[in-house]
């Protein structure tokens, strides 16, 4: 859908509005959802509005024009506190959130995988718990998200073709005997479907699909959200505080605009999709003489639990020419081993996935810090390397966590998030499983040279504000809904119990329908 | 097609560079301002020259000596060796460095010092010191500020331009439209997947 812009606009004092902070895969789509459903929405994203035509086919003018750069901090033995003490994360501020920059893999999480603490067990260090969820309750949103996005091998819908980077991939997962393997299920028209046109395999994924082809809520539900005459949107507007009243209900949102100005909107409810460094960090910063940890955090567990999967790449030089970057960045996966399987040492599966980047990213990931000759003749071998993205379950630990820093403030004055990592050993096992595996099928496809990249800054950022059966366990229940403040809900993959080894878009989408559902019969009800 | 040719069109020296004219002669006015020069000529046998619309380029420097500029780019060639990649590349990272200069004392002072320090290793002029010996300077300065400058700004400014891109064979922005219908799927030493693997090609 085209921007047709607010139909309908409502006033500060409005205290009947739902007010949905983040326009990302789970705020966008749940503001639309309820907006469908005739409630009204204010939805406040902090980044601008960004149209599919400003794209940019330039991937460090793309980085500087969608990627959330504010100020952050990091620390823990991860790598990435390291190479980018700055950028945790590799996220976005702008409007749509990170659904402009993702890749569009969209699987389902695995019926085990729900259950990730009576399958896995009390791992020692690990902090696994099973989601209040399981995947039979969840499938019809599942079915009901893959519509809508489109999902390929959904509904009918064709695969999309595969590129020279997914060909390489097949070539060696069938040779080593992989069952699993194709251009995968993905958010990303095989053939116009919905009012957008079919992929153009430009190879810009990560810059904004400016074809519209993959879905994005910039250019999907928000527009439709809009279209219903329930749903405002504001662009640059960053919440800075939630304020609640003495019954500890939440009441409205204090943010500053577009113009820097501090404004308040009343709120009937609140949900936070602010990816899952940003949304604990506004439930921190919001402490108050009632809740003086925070927001929600009872429990104690806001901002813990911070997971971002296993992920690693493996790219792979051969001996003619691949040209990784013709066509989607995440062309093909190979599911063989997401399979639960401890005899490989370790809980957990994990994904391949291919990836490409372009040359200047390549450079600036491939093993960053590096220099000299072995890291030029990396470089010299671009047009000949194939590449590809693991990414697998890591474990919760009560110690990964988001916390406020005091020392450090964002252009408001606001304490900045730190961001806190160490690997699990059981992560650590995955990795060097997954490296492995990663190198054997390039090798199977004739690779000469197989480089092992450590992780990059994360796009899967979950788990800050888990949602669990018990109050005690953790933040929300199992519709995202705080345990301790009933109309005050978690909307992104913050809510996500364990990880799994899936792309989280895909369920993020299915659990903003499901609050949706829940959130207008609570209002039906007078219980919010 | 970028060259390093800095014009009176981009003073701040930000934007990419701009392409030069027929065999560059700097204009007076850019001499003028000019705190150094660096000069070149693309080889006959590089892919580049197809692309520029002269064999010969300059870049003008805003806030670096010509010496500088030079020994810039010679540190540059070690962090990240090429032996094919010409030096019209390399001067890239320098225009880049020359840049953050000219906004920015401190990082001027720390070039300035590095080149210096480079040079005092030379006996006075480092260019003129032996490749092999500049290979272990190089090596012995990792983890100064002088060395973490360059080499992070040139790991960026490198492989950022249609020359790089053009040398080590990466579409850019000429992938634009759509590898769809020009060159998706052109790799032609390993088997297509089976149909039930892959997916049909939208018609145009």
């Amino acid at each position: 859908m085209p921007d047709i812009g607010n139909k309908k606009t409502f006033s500060l004092d409005d205290a009947q509005v739902m007010v949905v902070i983040g326009s990302g895969a789970g705020g966008g789509t749940l503001a639309a959802e309820l907006a469908k459903k005739g409630i009204d929405v204010v939805v406040l994203e902090a980044g601008k509005l960004t149209s599919r035509g400003e794209f940019l086919p330039d991937e460090w003018a793309s980085f500087g024009q969608l990627a959330w750069l504010d100020k952050r901090t990091t620390s823990g033995s991860w790598r990435v506190a390291r190479d980018f003490p700055n950028l945790p994360a590799w996220i976005c501020k702008t409007v749509g959130g990170t659904s402009v920059h993702w890749a569009g893999a969209s699987l389902r999480i695995q019926p085990h995988e729900f259950k990730a603490r009576t399958t896995y067990g009390n791992l020692p260090g690990a902090n696994l718990l099973d989601w209040p969820l399981t995947r039979v309750e969840l499938d019809p949103y599942y079915t009901r998200a893959e519509d809508k996005m489109g999902v390929t091998r959904t509904h009918g819908i064709a695969g999309l073709p595969g590129n020279n980077n997914f060909k390489v991939m097949y070539a060696g997962a069938s040779k080593l005997g992989y069952k699993e393997c194709s251009t995968g299920h993905m958010a990303i028209n095989s053939a116009a479907r919905d009012g957008r046109t079919h992929c153009f395999q430009r190879g810009f994924c990560f810059q904004g699909c400016r074809f519209g082809a993959k879905w994005s809520t910039l250019y999907t539900e928000i527009p439709e959200g809009q279209a219903t005459g329930h749903l405002e949107l504001r662009p640059e507007s960053q919440v800075v505080r939630i304020e609640h009243d003495k019954a500890g209900k939440v009441t409205a949102v204090l943010y500053h605009d577009a113009a820097g100005k501090l404004q308040r909107q009343k709120a009937r409810a609140v949900a936070v999709a602010g990816n899952s460094i940003e949304t604990p960090r506004l439930l921190l910063n919001s402490a108050s003489a009632k809740f003086s940890d925070g927001l929600a955090n009872t429990s104690g567990q806001v901002g813990r639990n911070y997971m971002r999967h296993t992920t690693a790449s493996v790219y792979a030089v051969f001996d003619h020419k691949v040209e990784m970057y013709k066509g989607t960045t995440m062309a093909g996966i190979i599911s063989d081993e997401s399979r639960f399987d401890p005899s490989r040492g370790f809980v957990g599966g994990f994904h391949m996935e291919t990836i490409s980047l372009g040359l200047p990213f390549y450079a600036a990931f491939l093993n960053p810090g590096a220099w000299g000759a072995d890291f030029a003749r990396a470089m010299d071998g671009y047009a000949h390397t194939a590449g590809m993205w693991i990414v697998g379950e890591d474990m919760p630990r009560e110690t990964n966590r988001i916390t406020l820093n005091h020392d450090v403030k964002d252009q408001f004055g606001i304490p900045v998030a730190n961001v806190h990592s160490d690997d699990h050993p059981n992560d650590l096992a995955m990795r060097d499983y997954g490296f492995e595996r990663g190198e054997a099928v390039y090798r199977a496809a004739g690779a000469r040279q197989t480089y092992r990249v450590p992780p990059y800054p994360s796009t899967h950022n979950l788990g800050t504000c888990r949602m669990s059966a018990k109050p005690a366990d953790g933040v929300c229940n199992s519709f995202g809904q705080t345990h301790d403040i009933p109309n005050l809900f978690i909307s992104d993959g913050s809510q996500f119990t364990t990880g799994a080894a899936e792309n989280p878009t895909l369920t993020i989408v299915t659990l903003a329908l499901r609050q949706a559902d829940h959130i207008a019969e609570q209002m039906r009800k007078g219980a919010i | 097609m970028e060259s390093p040719v800095v014009s009176d069109r981009d003073p701040a020296g930000t934007e990419a560079p701009v392409a030069s004219g027929a065999p560059i002669a700097p204009t007076r006015r850019g001499l003028l301002h000019a705190t150094g020069l660096l000069t070149g000529t693309l080889a006959l046998s590089s892919a580049l020259a197809a692309l520029a619309p002269s064999r010969s380029w300059a870049l003008e420097m805003k806030g670096l000596s010509s010496h500088q500029g030079a020994v810039l780019l010679a540190f540059t060639r070690h962090l990240y060796p090429h032996p094919h990649l010409e030096d019209a590349v390399y001067a890239l990272v320098v225009k880049e460095l020359d840049s953050k200069a000219s906004a920015d004392a401190a990082t001027k002072t720390t070039l300035a010092h590095g080149v210096a320090q480079l040079d005092a290793i030379g006996s006075g002029d480092w260019l003129k010191r032996a490749k092999p010996l500049q290979e272990v300077d190089v090596v012995s300065l990792q983890g100064t500020p002088f060395f973490t400058l360059v080499r992070s700004t040139a790991v960026v400014a490198l492989y950022n331009n249609d020359m790089a891109f053009a040398h080590f064979g990466y579409g850019g922005k000429k992938g634009n439209d759509g590898y769809l219908y020009k060159g998706f799927n052109d790799l032609k030493w390993l088997p297509n997947p089976p149909a039930a693997a892959s997916g049909p090609i939208p018609k145009a």
